[in-house]
């Protein structure tokens, strides 16, 4: 076996780590936006839809990768529950990466609003304005945001389970490369 | 896992560990929506309070839900360049308008007299897909200054449902206690409701701050002054419920409406932050060009209808400045706008006509 197939390659860790550190501040961007009156509000939706264009511009970048790059295969020994397991809570989370920023987009489009990344910068619209399809987006985006967090600490459960107490090498295939002998 | 060359663990003991770091998580999420702290004052809180006190009409917006739209255009003279590089502001420059009248009031079917306040928001379509978007009152200042104060006054205001109106015990204590209500107050004592939406000026309320094309940032406020003539309302008038609307028609019918749009200009100490106080009457005002209106229709098929007059939907060269009121408007508006829209997708038909 490639010895090296046994850890991710180092553009997709650094986009993994990356993109970890953007999705959870989003996903908090997100829910303390809405959450307050202040001028907070202010400051985390503006910083709600450049984040947003950014992690959709790296999962596309990411999944490119993800397609054209071998990935290190399970540990032999693992059930088939928890290979199914891993499977199916990757490709929702790369599903909901992807539909997140899209959502968003859309939604802002439907509601008829500019969709305002800074000032003086704005991206056309990708849906037309009709307030029905607004309202079925504005709620597909908070109930996808909470599944992904879900998702989100599942992969990290395992992740650590992996770590922790199965000590089998998964999690330091993303944690790091691979040692030199 | 029996591989006697790796060191034994305590796997109970890292599940619990494994445990703790989800469920941190979990938590500061849910601290973060407000979950875990009910007296965080959201958006939603505002808009249920409204709901309580004056009940749900689906599909309407939660305040000022009695309205028409009105189309029209801005033709700018470029006086606002001054202030503002904003493209609207350029000489020459015409603007489609997306306008909507209304009175404050969850109820769609209130009558025109219940209140001495009405409402203009206009929605300026700028060439490159910018918007500017304005809601605006018929007094130039607000009974309070912050979205918390608002809150209260909302609670306070709450009908009795004896006599169907506020307690006026309750609304004095909270006037007592809040003086900053005052101004507002006298101001409402003292200018009686027009006869007309065509004869009433309507006013930005709260700070902007206009960026030049050099970069200097004015405080301004804003306004539109009509060409027609203040006529106080009469008891006629008062006493037909839609009076508003059918002079609207009536006056639309003989040719568009006109309004000018003036900026103020603050000086360096005018508060910005306070929308209870007004700035002195001898600040620069820039007259900046001439508002258009016609072509009024109910909300139900108008343009208007669906468009969330958020005013801090703002073209480079406006932004907000840092009265707490706009993005607490901000916040209460997406609530309303996502809440009526809800209803328009998903609730049962209706034959509701007030719309």
């Amino acid at each position: 076996m490639n010895r090296d197939s046994l850890h991710f390659n180092a553009a997709a860790r650094l986009l993994h780590w990356l993109m970890a550190v953007l999705i959870l501040t989003m996903l908090f961007v997100g829910v303390g936006m809405v959450s307050t009156v202040s001028r907070l509000h202010d400051a985390l939706l503006a910083l709600h839809r450049p984040l947003g264009v950014t992690l959709l511009v790296l999962v596309v970048i990411r999944a490119a990768i993800r397609v054209t790059h071998r990935t290190p295969p399970l540990p032999a020994d693992m059930p088939p529950l928890q290979r199914v397991a891993a499977k199916a809570s990757h490709y929702a989370l790369y599903a909901m990466m992807l539909a997140m920023p899209l959502i968003g987009w859309s939604m802002l489009s439907a509601g008829g609003y500019p969709v305002v990344l800074a000032r003086g910068v704005q991206l056309p619209p990708i849906a037309p304005h009709n307030v029905t399809l607004y309202a079925v987006l504005r709620s597909a985006h908070t109930w996808v945001a909470f599944a992904l967090y879900a998702t989100v600490l599942l992969h990290v459960a395992a992740a650590l389970f992996h770590a922790w107490i199965r000590r089998d090498g998964v999690f330091a295939s993303m944690a790091r490369g691979q040692r030199r002998a | 896992m029996h591989d006697p060359s790796r060191p034994s663990i305590c796997v109970p003991c890292r599940l619990a560990a494994i445990a703790a770091v989800v469920g941190c998580a979990a938590a500061a999420f849910a601290w973060t929506a407000g979950w875990l702290t009910p007296k965080r004052l959201n958006a939603p809180h505002v808009i249920d309070t409204f709901e309580t006190n004056y009940g749900i009409h689906p599909g309407f917006r939660r305040n000022h839900a009695k309205g028409l739209c009105v189309e029209g255009w801005f033709d700018s003279n470029g006086n606002g360049e001054r202030v503002s590089r904003a493209a609207v502001f350029a000489p020459q420059q015409r603007t489609p308008v997306i306008g909507r009248f209304a009175i404050p009031g969850s109820n769609p079917s209130a009558p025109d007299a219940s209140v001495p306040v009405r409402s203009l928001a206009l929605l300026f379509q700028l060439q490159d897909g910018e918007q500017w978007r304005t809601g605006m009152n018929s007094a130039p200042l607000f009974p309070v200054s912050t979205p918390r104060e608002f809150y209260e006054q909302l609670v306070a205001s709450k009908p009795d449902p004896a006599t169907g109106k506020p307690d006026p015990a309750t609304l004095d204590a909270f006037n007592r206690a809040h003086p900053n209500t005052q101004p507002f107050r006298q101001w409402i004592a003292a200018h009686p409701p027009s006869t007309s939406f065509a004869n009433s000026s309507f006013y930005s309320v709260n700070a902007f701050v206009a960026t030049d094309a050099a970069g200097a940032a004015h405080a301004v406020r804003w306004e539109v002054v009509p060409d027609a003539p203040y006529e106080p309302a009469t008891a006629a008038q008062k006493a037909q419920p839609d009076f508003l609307s059918r002079d609207l028609d009536t006056r639309l019918a003989a040719g568009p409406l006109h309004w000018h749009l003036v900026l103020t200009v603050a000086a360096p100490g005018d508060p910005t932050d306070d929308a209870t106080r007004q700035w002195p009457d001898t600040r620069e005002r820039i007259d900046a060009g001439t508002l258009v209106l016609q072509n009024a229709t109910p909300q139900r098929v108008g343009q208007c209808r669906d468009v969330n007059y958020d005013p801090t939907v703002l073209p480079n060269g406006l932004a907000p400045s840092d009265d707490p009121l706009l993005a607490a408007r901000s916040a209460a508006y997406a609530v309303s706008f996502n809440r009526r829209t809800h209803e328009e997708a998903f609730a049962q038909p209706r034959t509701d006509t007030h719309r």
